[in-house]
């Protein structure tokens, strides 16, 4: 299954389960809101983060997604007071931390690494932040009780950490954060460590463990897969600004900008740098990379002029093969044929000189497609993205 | 290859093994040997050297020996090499340890300059200082005292503490302590509760460096010390092999017992020694 159906499909029944409809459980911690506000950060001389805003709502699920070096963790460990802001303001629970050492902003945090102490117990681990706060023995009895048996670490309590497995010792750090019930669970990239299976039931593990807790949390990763099926709220980071936020589905549908449009989507929206021209009958063609694109005169409105230049975009899932008889968007001639079983994904040129040109085709069509083939490929105008050639910003967004 | 080795190529490596053991051994089999032997030299001998009448007299000899006033004088000169050696590795690991988690963490003006300064000062051996370090003691009354030593010794084994654990100190993941923090530590507490005990088998073998380095250590202990019952153990047999007289059984039944304290000390500390407590806290 590619990435993105499989977001699609895992995100359906959470939106008939949404956070505010479910009642949250009487021993949850209080979910809060957190805040970041104009946020700078360098180290060095290299500006990491160049004026952030950041809003997570209380209860809600944030992921911060983008490439590497795009500043997602730094602002995770501003946030947990890992790191000190250089300019800006840091809100938790409505209160000022900007200036705050991590011991005083009652966060719980998941690190890459894990991070488990590595010479406690898996009881002791968990029980470590309790301690410290000197919360009753009773308490703590009880919350690692809960913890345990609701990530099934029963049997490993009086492990160490090096005698578990890569995916126990995840949920420990998960259980760890738990059982503090903290006002804001923080996340970095938990799952890279991970294998691929393991990766997918921890993903929904997580979920499962915020649709209970209904806790707050920022979670950070570069994957986006797990970035589309695990946000409320997914915030797209690019050279330290934020570039858009919003609904997984919403951000994947209309990409505000080019890098959006291509970071989320695999593979990737084909991109042309092309022109716009005035159809018959009102319409609008962007013409360019050998692809000639009806566009949704309705999405773009007054921003389609004919003659102006634009990058067009579509993805390799909005193509579809023409019918018989139906005038093509573009003609593909194909280079390799990927077949993964249930679907393939053809790769080649709509024009000798232009960009590389991506496909998803059923499984009937990729049996037959060859390389050298010629495929006549239709784009549904709801489906084609302009994007302004210069400042790479969506024609509907400017 | 195969993967076992043949019974010829067993039996090859087992008699190499028992060689080199056998050489290694066979010193040691002299000094027992001399240990349990009366009349020194002559009263063992052979390619094998076995005592002729094995007796405990040397032992007895030096563990009885007493001061003009019937003080148990070996007692107090074991006593001397004990307290000054764990003084000397407790001192020595409280100095570096902070020193070294500094080098290892944080970034400071001068940091590489006082990492090659500490390599520098390795470079003089400690002879060198001999007559600096006796007139300094001097001037502070340390002279014949157990303070002056373990000030002198534990100052010596700072430099190579502090590179021991800077290095164990840099393999501990900055993770664990930002995750004790985030759990509501404080940077103390962090270090205290999570980097020290994942420190432990470092700390371990530097403290019985030192300990041991101050335990063998001659010639400052000769300098510095001129009352015999300020003497440690190294000092006291060396006074067994002198100018005009050699008492080798007593040399012998000497250096056994100061070699047993060390034996059983690595004996306790060998399961510190080889185990790796950092393997696994972090990464999978």
């Amino acid at each position: 299954m590619s990435a993105m159906t499989e977001a699609a499909e895992e995100r359906e029944p959470r939106a008939k389960a949404s956070v505010e409809e479910t009642p949250l459980p009487a021993s949850a911690p209080r979910p809060i809101r957190c805040a970041a506000r104009g946020v700078k950060k360098a180290f060095g001389k290299t500006q990491i983060l160049k004026g952030v805003d950041l809003e997570i709502a209380e209860g809600s699920f944030a992921v911060l997604v983008g490439p590497s070096g795009c500043g997602k963790s730094t602002l995770l460990r501003l946030v947990a007071g890992l790191e000190e802001a250089d300019e800006g303001k840091l809100e938790i629970a409505g209160r000022d931390v900007t200036r705050a050492p991590p011991r005083d902003r009652d966060i719980a945090m998941v690190f890459q690494s894990y991070a488990l102490y590595p010479h406690l117990s898996v009881r002791d681990n968990l029980a470590f932040g309790l301690r410290l706060k000197k919360t009753p023995q009773a308490e703590i009895d009880k919350r690692i009780d809960e913890a345990s048996q609701m990530l099934g670490l029963g049997h490993l309590l009086d492990r160490l950490p090096k005698q578990l497995s890569g995916g126990q010792r995840q949920r420990v750090a998960m259980g760890r954060a738990i059982v503090r019930r903290p006002n804001l669970f923080l996340f970095d990239e938990p799952l890279s460590n991970l294998d691929a299976a393991l990766r997918a039931e921890v993903r929904v593990e997580i979920r499962r463990m915020h649709e209970r807790l209904g806790a707050t949390t920022l979670y950070v990763t570069h994957d986006q897969v797990e970035a589309m099926t695990l946000a409320d709220t997914l915030w797209v980071l690019n050279g330290g600004l934020v570039e858009q936020k919003g609904a997984p589905l919403d951000v994947y549908a209309r990409p505000r900008t080019k890098f959006v449009a291509t970071f989320l989507g695999s593979p990737q929206m084909n991109l042309a740098e092309g022109k716009l021209q005035k159809a018959s009958g009102g319409g609008f063609v962007a013409e360019g990379g050998g692809m000639a694109l009806e566009v949704d005169v309705e999405r773009f409105g007054a921003a389609l002029e004919d003659g102006r230049e634009v990058a067009l975009g579509v993805r390799p899932h909005d193509l579809r093969v023409a019918q018989p008889g139906e005038s093509p968007s573009l003609e593909l001639r194909v280079e390799i044929v990927e077949a993964l079983g249930f679907e393939a994904y053809a790769y080649g040129w709509a024009k000798a000189s232009g960009p590389r040109v991506i496909v998803r085709l059923e499984a009937e069509h990729a049996r037959r497609a060859r390389p050298g083939d010629v495929i006549p490929l239709v784009a549904p105008p709801e489906h084609v993205h302009l994007f302004c050639q210069k400042s790479g910003v969506a024609l509907d967004a400017e | 290859m195969d993967d076992k080795p043949s019974v010829l190529e067993r039996v090859v490596v087992h008699l190499l093994l028992v060689g080199a053991v056998a050489f290694a051994l066979y010193p040691v089999l002299w000094v027992v040997s001399l240990a349990l032997s009366q009349g020194g030299l002559s009263g063992t001998g052979g390619v094998v050297p076995l005592p002729r009448a094995p007796t405990l007299e040397n032992f007895r000899l030096v563990l009885g020996t007493t001061d003009p006033d019937g003080a148990w004088l070996f007692g107090r000169q074991l006593a001397n090499s004990i307290v000054v050696s764990l003084a000397t590795a407790a001192v020595g690991i409280a100095v570096a340890i902070p020193a070294a988690y500094a080098l290892a963490r944080f970034p400071f003006v001068g940091k590489e300059a006082g990492v090659r300064a500490l390599l520098a000062t390795q470079m003089f051996p400690t002879v060198a200082s001999a007559v600096p370090l006796y007139l300094l003691l001097d001037k502070l009354h340390m002279l014949d005292s157990r303070g002056g030593l373990v000030l002198v010794y534990a100052a010596t084994s700072v430099p190579f503490a502090i590179f021991q654990l800077r290095g164990a100190f840099s393999q501990i993941p900055v993770d664990l302590e930002e995750a004790a923090m985030v759990d509501g530590a404080t940077r103390f507490q962090a270090f205290v509760k999570v980097t020290l005990p994942a420190a432990r088998p470092a700390i371990a073998v530097t403290a019985l460096f030192a300990f041991m380095s101050a335990w063998n250590e001659f010639i400052l202990a000769a300098t510095l010390l001129s009352r015999e019952d300020a003497f440690t153990l190294p000092v006291v047999l060396q006074r067994y092999v002198g100018e005009h007289d050699a008492a080798w059984g007593s040399f012998a039944a000497g250096a056994i017992l100061v070699s047993v304290p060390v034996m059983a000390l690595f004996y306790v500390a060998q399961r510190e020694l080889v185990s790796g407590l950092t393997a696994g806290g972090v990464k999978g």
